[in-house]
């Protein structure tokens, strides 16, 4: 293992087929089948939920519907765009305030008593601060990987080992080299955790915000399907808004994983 | 050399042995004329080094031997330019290095080798190897790598080059640390417990390699320890510290003729000096676990 090829095939292969696999397979199944039993028996709460036949039922309408398929690229389209703003700004803010004491005394303050807001309470603000809702659910995204992705690097940053840094002295290395070559890398790893967990956060705001100042979107279509009465297309939406959090989540992991190929030999 | 090679449990492959010549050093030659080192966190005013004096010539491997908590490391550091020191000064090649108003810097020409090891995780080990020479622009990386090569292959680590630290065992993370250190020619080496935490069988592999490249690269080494046996097998000096506040108790020279191997160990000669090392050591141990019995009552 060198790192150096982006992508192995016989290792992607190896991983498709894996025994991990396999059992996430089986685990869906199981999950299904007893929804399915659940619902078919009328179980209490449970069997309130619409069987997963009658969803596929749906699920064959839908599927052919570009409305449906529109919901998924508005909402993929803001969540990126709230979360890669979020990466441009919190990431060198994070290595700046991880880095500098006197910055991150200056700054720390102000970002912990932003920090407990839910991104959520930011929308009726964000509805009259920005011109256009499109605006106003960007910026609620962003807010939702903004803060987890700036803590995450300066706890990274702040745990290098002095070890690292003292090597780094002694080969040589000015200020510039210490900070690209060894701070950047070692914040990696938890820059990336950052922004795993943010993109989760950003799926739930989005969907969120969609249902309360949109009419577009995988939260809007669950949203409306509630009012309309139409249960099987709300289960659609949600199943839609999971898929679309994990794709969005290995999409993240794969990336990460492409920027940390050490951390596999650690 | 030679019969060493094939007795000492090297590994290093016949096609790029390491080159016979053995230089005569010019460099590298240290003082440290009456160093103290005190620590005052929060006032409470901890006396790590009182006064200490030693020459340690160029070329010479000096082991530092002593209590834990005797200073070894704090002087270690104040040479390598992590720590300042309260007063006294510390010359390298009769050249100001740092005193009670100057800090050393951190550079090249005193590589330091730490207790856990510090190759960057992140880096394969070619790129270990050459980030001192990159980083300093004494090289291209291009040009760098060349040179690394043939360093990796005179040191037996070729196969290894494109691997991670976390992909090679502890004794090999050592090997590359050295050679990372010798890729920048340093005057001085400082190695801190390097070989703690290895097993007897790493151990002896990895004296026998680090003997190797002190008998072809005669770099001045000052390397801290607490096994005696370690110490007089490698050094020329085993320099025995007191207990906190650390002062030179006893320099031993170590009148074993290079190129040494595990025969060594069976020697007489080795015997008295193991015995001379251990009483000026348990001497101070005991004042240590005292102090200690004192700290905890």
């Amino acid at each position: 293992m060198n790192g150096s090829s982006w992508f192995n095939v016989k290792k992607a292969r190896k991983a498709v087929f894996s025994k991990t696999t396999y059992r996430g397979i089986a685990a869906v199944i199981i999950f299904v089948a007893c929804w399915e039993l659940s619902a078919r028996l009328h179980l209490p709460v449970v069997g309130e939920i619409p069987a997963p036949s009658s969803v596929l039922a749906a699920m064959r309408k839908i599927i052919v519907s570009p409305d449906f398929w529109a919901s998924w690229v508005i909402s993929f389209k803001r969540v990126f765009a709230g979360f890669i703003v979020a990466q441009i700004v919190g990431i060198p803010l994070g290595l700046l305030m991880g880095t500098n004491r006197v910055f991150r005394d200056l700054t720390f303050p102000v970002l912990e008593i932003m920090r407990p807001i839910p991104p959520l309470a930011w929308v009726p603000t964000a509805v009259i601060f920005w011109p256009t809702a499109e605006m106003s659910i960007t910026f609620v995204t962003f807010l939702g990987a903004f803060f987890t992705v700036v803590l995450n690097i300066i706890g990274g940053a702040k745990s290098i080992d002095v070890r690292y840094i003292r090597a780094a002295h002694s080969l040589g290395s000015r200020r510039r080299d210490i900070f690209f070559r060894i701070v950047l890398p070692a914040t990696l790893p938890s820059m990336f955790v950052g922004m795993s967990v943010g993109m989760g956060i950003t799926w739930e705001v989005v969907v969120a915000a969609e249902m309360i100042a949109s009419r577009s979107g995988l939260g809007f279509l669950t949203w409306q399907a509630y009012v309309a009465g139409n249960y099987p297309v709300i289960v659609i939406g949600m199943i839609s808004i999971g898929i679309a959090g994990f794709l969005s989540s290995s999409l993240l992991r794969f990336i990460g994983s492409r920027f940390t190929p050490w951390l596999k030999t650690m | 050399m030679s019969d060493a090679r094939t007795t000492g449990g090297d590994t290093r492959p016949e096609a790029c042995s390491l080159p016979p010549a053995s230089v005569k050093p010019a460099f590298g030659k240290i003082s440290i004329r009456n160093v103290t080192k005190v620590y005052d966190p929060d006032g409470a005013n901890v006396k790590a080094l009182d006064d200490c004096s030693l020459e340690i010539a160029a070329g010479e491997f000096c082991v530092v031997v002593g209590p834990s908590g005797c200073g070894k490391t704090t002087l270690l550091n104040a040479i390598a330019g992590f720590h300042s020191i309260t007063s006294g000064e510390i010359h390298l090649d009769d050249e100001l290095l740092c005193s009670a108003k100057k800090m050393a810097e951190p550079g090249s020409d005193r590589i330091v080798v730490f207790q856990n090891g510090a190759l960057f995780p992140w880096s394969t080990v070619l790129d270990n190897v050459i980030s001192g020479p990159v980083v300093q622009g004494k090289m291209k990386p291009r040009e760098a790598k060349t040179v690394a090569r043939d360093l990796l292959c005179q040191f037996g680590l070729s196969d290894i080059a494109h691997n991670y630290p976390g992909q090679i065992s502890s004794g090999m993370r050592r090997r590359v640390e050295i050679a990372r250190a010798m890729m920048n020619d340093p005057k001085v080496l400082l190695l801190d417990e390097p070989f703690r935490a290895m097993d007897a069988l790493t151990k002896s592999v990895i004296h026998k390699y680090l003997l190797d490249i002190f008998d072809l690269s005669r770099k001045t080494i000052f390397f801290i320890t607490h096994d005696l046996e370690e110490a007089i097998f490698l050094g020329d000096t085993v320099v025995v510290s007191t207990t906190r506040p650390g002062r030179i108790k006893k320099v031993i020279k170590v009148d074993i003729p290079r190129p040494r191997d595990f025969r060594v160990l069976s020697s007489d000669r080795y015997r008295e000096l193991k015995m001379e090392v251990i009483g000026a050591v348990h001497e101070e141990a005991l004042k240590a676990f005292e102090a200690g019995e004192r700290e905890m009552a």
